[in-house]
């Protein structure tokens, strides 16, 4: 697209002033949006979390690492840390593990691909507030089917929800069955990517099994897609919030206490800015240290 | 995959048998809601592990979120924030994405790092600074109307820095020949943007359309930070306003209708784009 070589003629650079400020013009309503409701006001939480400002006040004082140090000696900030992260680690491999298995089984015949890949996606699309309350239902002590079939079976039936050994490993499940259709569907496009000669040349070196197949060609071939849905499914998981908000509300007795409703409650219903903002961010670090952990352990996946 | 002679006929149904029966688990939630709202009080109340009604109650269901409940009200809701935030995306991220695929101009340089840096940033983040930015400058309060709600619902999604990139990455793929011509031709860079590059992307665009609207209609914590007037409540928030109010009454039947009227108008958006869901996203990574 450039007079490269040439002396460039002052029509050419008139031509080039012109693009250049058409780009400018066409990139404005993106730059200012972008300042405006992303950018800036994450910069902003950085600097609320360091004062003593809360919704309301009239003065704002520089408050040092105050709100940090309140954040990091309430308790209930450490169990909603450590549920979310347990509820991450189980979550995450096992909703990556299942999406996987489900992809190379849709992907391993032609019949029916469309049709099973879009039934395993509907949980991710559905609304989960909507499908959470669904779940109340099928969980239900006395109305429930899921009671009524543990019941039939001479079992003992359990108040899932309620029940505090219980609650959070059912907001697990919930949560498999939502993301693995998100898996399912990246590694369906990533066992689409795969050249057919790479699974011809396996099977020219002898390797003639279906695991072999999948160990030498498939697995390593999905490298990126899995690092992708790792980073994704991590996201999804650390920030869950409507399961919570619909059915537990963090209890009984804060087991199914989160990050993202504690920062909810904190921010929002009691308003208190300063201390939010202060979650919000060490929350970040978490995410941030999370994410980093994540590249640095399945990079040596991707470059194999 | 092509299909290999060493997979015979019991792998084939071994697959549909295995993929079967994860399609009932799927589904479970979705049958048992569907049945349910159709289910009467009563029928309902037996409990049980059978999913289809012995006793009717289909018309009550629906009648009381139709007529009692403004389950319609919440779902227009929905589709004005939807299509709100939807248009205002491709809006702003077409002519950006073809000034920084297309066009040379030297902020580029750190624009195109800006984008992947908010790319990065979580929902959640802005959300505080924008809530108090909100009330202070009185676009949220007791007294908005429309206008104030429905801008407090979409304005923060009007930029999508993964819409901005995405656009980005099929418009570099449109040969460069194709716009010299279409320059030629007198077309100037605007319509280059909405009748070369839009078009030549339609895929990734229905694909994001998609994304877009199925994140927005679901999206519970924005909406339950800014709505404080369930008149402007989206679908969400309109079935927890729902269980609010018929608490302890244990309204199942109707509350499964009010799901299933949420769940339903997604779902046919999903289906209906899906065939073009696998084009766009398998050329993200690009």
């Amino acid at each position: 697209m450039s007079a490269a070589g040439l002396a460039i003629s002052p029509a050419a650079a008139a031509r080039d002033r012109r693009e250049a400020l058409t780009a400018w013009l066409f990139s404005l309503p993106a730059l200012a949006l972008l300042s405006v409701m992303l950018l800036l006001p994450a910069l902003a939480v950085f600097f609320v979390a360091f004062t003593d400002w809360q919704l309301g006040n009239n003065s704002i004082h520089f408050a040092g690492t105050a709100n940090f140090e309140s954040v990091l000696k309430d308790p209930v900030f450490w169990t909603s840390l450590r549920n979310t992260l347990v509820y991450a680690v189980v979550v995450v491999p096992a909703s990556m593990a299942l999406g996987l298995g489900l992809a190379l089984l849709v992907n391993a015949g032609p019949s029916l691909r469309g049709f099973y890949g879009a039934v395993f996606f509907l949980p991710f699309t559905a609304s989960l507030v909507a499908m959470a309350l669904v779940w109340q239902i099928l969980l239900h002590p006395t109305i429930g089917p899921v009671n009524a079939l543990l019941a039939m079976a001479g079992l003992p039936t359990h108040n899932f929800l309620h029940d505090p050994n219980l609650a959070l490993p059912t907001l697990m499940v919930i949560g498999i069955w939502q993301l693995s259709g998100y898996a399912m569907l990246l590694n369906l496009a990533g066992l689409r990517a795969i050249p057919p000669d790479l699974y011809e040349a396996a099977r020219m070196d002898g390797a003639r099994g279906a695991w072999s197949r999948f160990t030498l060609v498939t697995w390593p071939q999905l490298g990126p897609t899995t690092l992708f849905v790792f980073v994704v499914s991590s996201m999804t998981a650390l920030q869950v919030f409507e399961t919570v908000a619909v059915l537990t509300k963090g209890q009984p007795a804060r087991r199914t206490e989160v990050m993202l409703y504690t920062i909810y409650n904190e921010g929002f219903v009691f308003l208190r800015t300063n201390y939010a903002a202060a979650l919000m961010i060490i929350f970040l670090v978490v995410l941030c240290g999370v994410m980093l952990l994540n590249v640095l352990t399945l990079e040596k996946r991707v470059h194999y | 995959m092509a299909r290999r002679p060493d997979q015979g006929r019991g792998s084939a149904i071994l697959r549909h048998a295995v993929l079967a029966l994860a399609t009932l688990v799927f589904c479970i939630p979705f049958i048992w809601m569907l049945l349910t709202s159709f289910k009467s009080r009563p029928d309902i109340f037996n409990g049980g592990i059978d999913p289809w009604p012995r006793q009717w109650g289909i018309v009550e269901n629906y009648s009381r979120i139709l007529f009692d409940v403004p389950m319609p009200r919440y779902l227009l809701n929905g589709a004005i924030v939807c299509l709100g935030i939807m248009a205002l995306q491709i809006l702003v991220a077409a002519p950006v994405a073809y000034a920084l695929a297309k066009l040379k101009f030297r902020a580029a340089r750190w624009l195109l790092p800006l984008i992947v840096v908010a790319l990065a940033i979580p929902a959640f983040l802005p959300t505080l600074p924008l809530y108090l930015a909100f009330r202070l400058t009185g676009l949220i309060s007791s007294s908005s109307g429309a206008f104030g709600n429905y801008a407090a619902l979409i304005l923060p999604f009007s930029i999508s820095a993964f819409g901005v990139f995405l656009l980005r990455q099929h418009f570099k793929s449109v040969p460069d020949e194709l716009v010299h011509a279409a320059r030629l031709d007198g077309m100037s860079d605007w319509s280059i943007v909405w009748r070369v590059m839009v078009p030549h992307a339609r895929p990734a665009i229905v694909a994001f359309c998609i994304f877009s609207v199925v994140a927005h209609w679901n999206d519970l914590f924005w909406p339950l930070i800014v709505i404080s007037d369930n008149t402007y409540a989206t679908p969400p928030i309109g079935i927890i306003a729902f269980v609010n109010e018929s608490v302890g009454g244990g309204d199942y039947g109707p509350l499964m209708a009010a799901a299933t009227a949420v769940t339903l108008p997604i779902i046919a958006v999903y289906l209906l784009g899906q065939r073009f869901m696998a084009d766009g996203m398998a050329l993200m990574g690009k």
